[in-house]
């Protein structure tokens, strides 16, 4: 399982991902750990077959979605730097990260970038935008079969209604943001990876 | 020419014969005749403290060659890459929506509930209770075998050679010889059990006696150094043992202390034979592969054994398949509602001696034993935990599962619900539902609340 685990990363790929994802050396080695076991077919990527493997990811009402945010627009494999890129959306917001350069872009686990990653769960077709169907989607995948459509409908209206203020009858990621700001967000879209 | 080969070869024959005879008087002494008896030298647990005090002197090796190249050595986490929350649904969405007031009457729903789903989602993908069940176990120490090794490059020269001495012992004289005592082990059982089959039925004191001596010597084949706890526990007859499955060769560690009736598919081959032989001595159950399907008959035949106090107590892994010795997933609930004395027992390998774990989609029987044969030794302990009785108003599900708790609790195992199945086939849709239903539930009672 693990035999290969720190001989196919190379210490450089290992500090380029250190620096894009703020991950430590020992919590990268320990995710191409994981990477590598949840890898069948043994070719360096993943598949959606392959997340789905989980029988807790499968079980989770939003699994499919979540595989979804993994993969690039359009593709069918991910490989690990990319596998990474989207778990560091993830990573806890250390204090001492708050005051860095501010010229420096946006680190990938800024509350900004762990919204977006939600937001992008209900986007699916990438238009910046949550129509009133996108958002009946999202909802039916969460509750099942056990609301009817109209009572779905009606949560749906009023969910936007709350939240737009345009007047488009959709959610831009700017009102989506609006909506969320009382919401610990860096608390509750945070994973505690252990060093 | 012909003068000056014919001394040498001769010499060489000589020389071969001699070896040959001592090696087979060494093995008889040392390790058949014993098995015969039911002692033992001690030899074996010499041998697996030996091996402490090198494994320990490795590892600092490693350690120290990689502190001096200013590298970080690998060191997988038995406890876990991230740490979880145990928290609830309920919980967890109640913190995510404060404090707000509502005043409607219908579920409400929040857009910051996807959080929640969509950190459990991401945590089960970094780490999950399943899927690393089956596949062996990391260490956290080297023991000299290739196959557990994940930090080539701070392989200093002394520990190389000390590694290539391993190699040499284990596939020069250890594997040799282990293969030499299971030819032993299988084929005497072979014939004596065809022997003692030739006598009258209910003949059950030389029948044991044949298959503790051909287990034991097994047990030798596989340098296998067992611990038995609470013996005083051991099943009994009209009972059935229930134990953790993680390799094939659990069977024979268990009848090397005791007689079962095995249970379990008929098969082709050198496993036919060797059950077809098994059968004349003692009471197993072999089913035809049509057989199995219809479940009603299984239970009648498991029923009727048990039924019969003169027979042995029969040997069933509720698991089903080989789980990596971490943990315990689901028993099977069949076994569990026969309604007889169930006993428990706990098998717990050291990994670090030789990883048992059969992995059975990436080695077949042959390599695995061989890989088997190739380790160190096998090291495990067996507790034998005292018996249960399913208890009034309980289904066999409960009752499965309360003896589940307790030999994970014995063996230091964690429990588990999950379907050892898994392993091969997908989750049930019927579990996704439960989680929506939740949802559902806990929205429904936001808004009944007000």
């Amino acid at each position: 399982m693990g035999s290969r685990a720190s001989t196919l990363l190379r210490e450089e790929e290992i500090e380029e991902i250190k620096k894009e994802t703020g991950f430590s050396h020992s919590q990268i080695t320990r995710l191409y750990s994981r990477f590598t076991s949840l890898d069948k077919g043994e070719n360096g990527t993943l598949s959606r077959e392959d997340f789905q493997r989980i029988p807790e990811l499968a079980i989770n009402p939003l699994g499919d979605r979540i595989i979804n945010a993994f993969f690039p627009e359009g593709e069918d494999q991910v490989n690990f730097r990319g596998f990474m890129r989207t778990l560091a959306h993830f990573r806890p917001i250390e204090d001492n990260e708050k005051n860095k350069d501010p010229t420096a872009s946006e680190p990938l686990n800024s509350r900004t970038n762990k919204l977006l990653f939600a937001f992008r769960l209900y986007d699916l077709d990438r238009d910046d935008k949550i129509s009133r169907d996108e958002l009946l989607q999202v909802l039916r995948m969460m509750v099942g079969v056990n609301i009817s459509d109209e009572q779905l409908g009606s949560i749906a209206d009023r969910t936007i209604q709350e939240a737009d203020q345009n007047g488009d009858n959709s959610i831009s990621f700017n009102e989506f943001i609006k909506v969320l700001e009382k919401v610990d967000v860096e608390q509750k879209m945070s994973i505690r990876f252990l060093h | 020419m012909a003068w000056f080969v014919f001394p040498f070869d001769n010499l060489v024959c000589m020389c071969l014969g001699i070896s040959i005879t001592v090696w087979f008087t060494l093995l008889l002494v040392f390790i058949i005749v014993p098995a015969i008896l039911g002692v033992s030298f001690g030899i074996r647990r010499l041998y697996m403290k030996t091996l402490l005090v090198i494994f320990e002197w490795a590892t600092l090796r490693m350690e120290r060659g990689a502190k001096e190249k200013n590298h970080h050595l690998y060191k997988p986490y038995s406890n876990g890459i991230i740490a979880k929350e145990p928290s609830s649904l309920e919980q967890e969405i109640h913190e995510l929506r404060g404090s707000a007031n509502s005043l409607r009457s219908e579920p409400e729903f929040e857009m910051a509930d996807i959080f929640y789903f969509c950190r459990r989602g991401v945590e089960s993908i970094v780490d999950d209770e399943v899927t690393k069940r089956f596949s062996a176990q990391e260490l956290e120490s080297w023991n000299l075998l290739t196959r557990s090794n994940y930090n080539f490059r701070h392989i200093s020269v002394r520990l190389s050679a000390l590694w290539g001495l391993g190699v040499l012992i284990r596939y020069g004289f250890l594997l040799p010889l282990r293969l030499t005592l299971a030819v032993t082990g299988v084929g005497l059982l072979l014939v004596l059990t065809t022997m003692v089959g030739f006598l009258p039925n209910g003949e059950t004191y030389l029948s044991e006696k044949v298959h503790l001596i051909c287990y034991r010597i097994c047990v030798r084949a596989l340098t296998a150094i067992i611990t038995y706890h609470n013996r005083e526990n051991k099943p009994k007859n009209g009972g059935i043992c229930v134990a953790n499955h993680t390799t094939p060769i659990d069977v024979i560690i268990l009848a090397n202390d005791g007689c079962y009736s095995m249970v379990g598919q008929v098969h082709g081959g050198l496993m036919g034979i060797i059950q077809r032989a098994m059968v004349k001595s003692s009471p197993h159950i072999w089913f035809e592969r049509s057989e199995v399907k219809d479940r009603h008959h299984v239970a009648k035949r498991l029923g009727d054994h048990v039924a019969d106090k003169t027979k042995q107590p029969i040997l069933i892994f509720p698991e089903g398949t080989c789980i990596n010795n971490t943990s315990v997933m689901m028993f099977k609930k069949g076994s569990f509602e026969i309604g007889c004395t169930v006993y428990p027992v706990a098998i717990k390998y050291d990994p670090r001696f030789g990883d048992a774990f059969w992995n059975s989609s990436k080695f077949g029987i042959v390599n695995y034993l061989l890989r088997m044969m190739s380790s160190w030794a096998i090291v495990c302990s067996v507790w034998y935990l005292p018996p249960m009785n399913r208890e009034e108003g309980e289904d066999a599900v409960q009752f499965a599962n309360r003896v589940k708790a307790a030999i994970a609790a014995q063996g230091g195992l964690v429990d588990l619900l999950w379907d050892g199945g898994l392993k091969r086939a997908k989750v049930k849709d019927a579990f996704k539902e439960e989680q929506q239903k939740l949802y559902i539930d806990f929205l429904n009672r936001r808004s009944t609340s007000l």
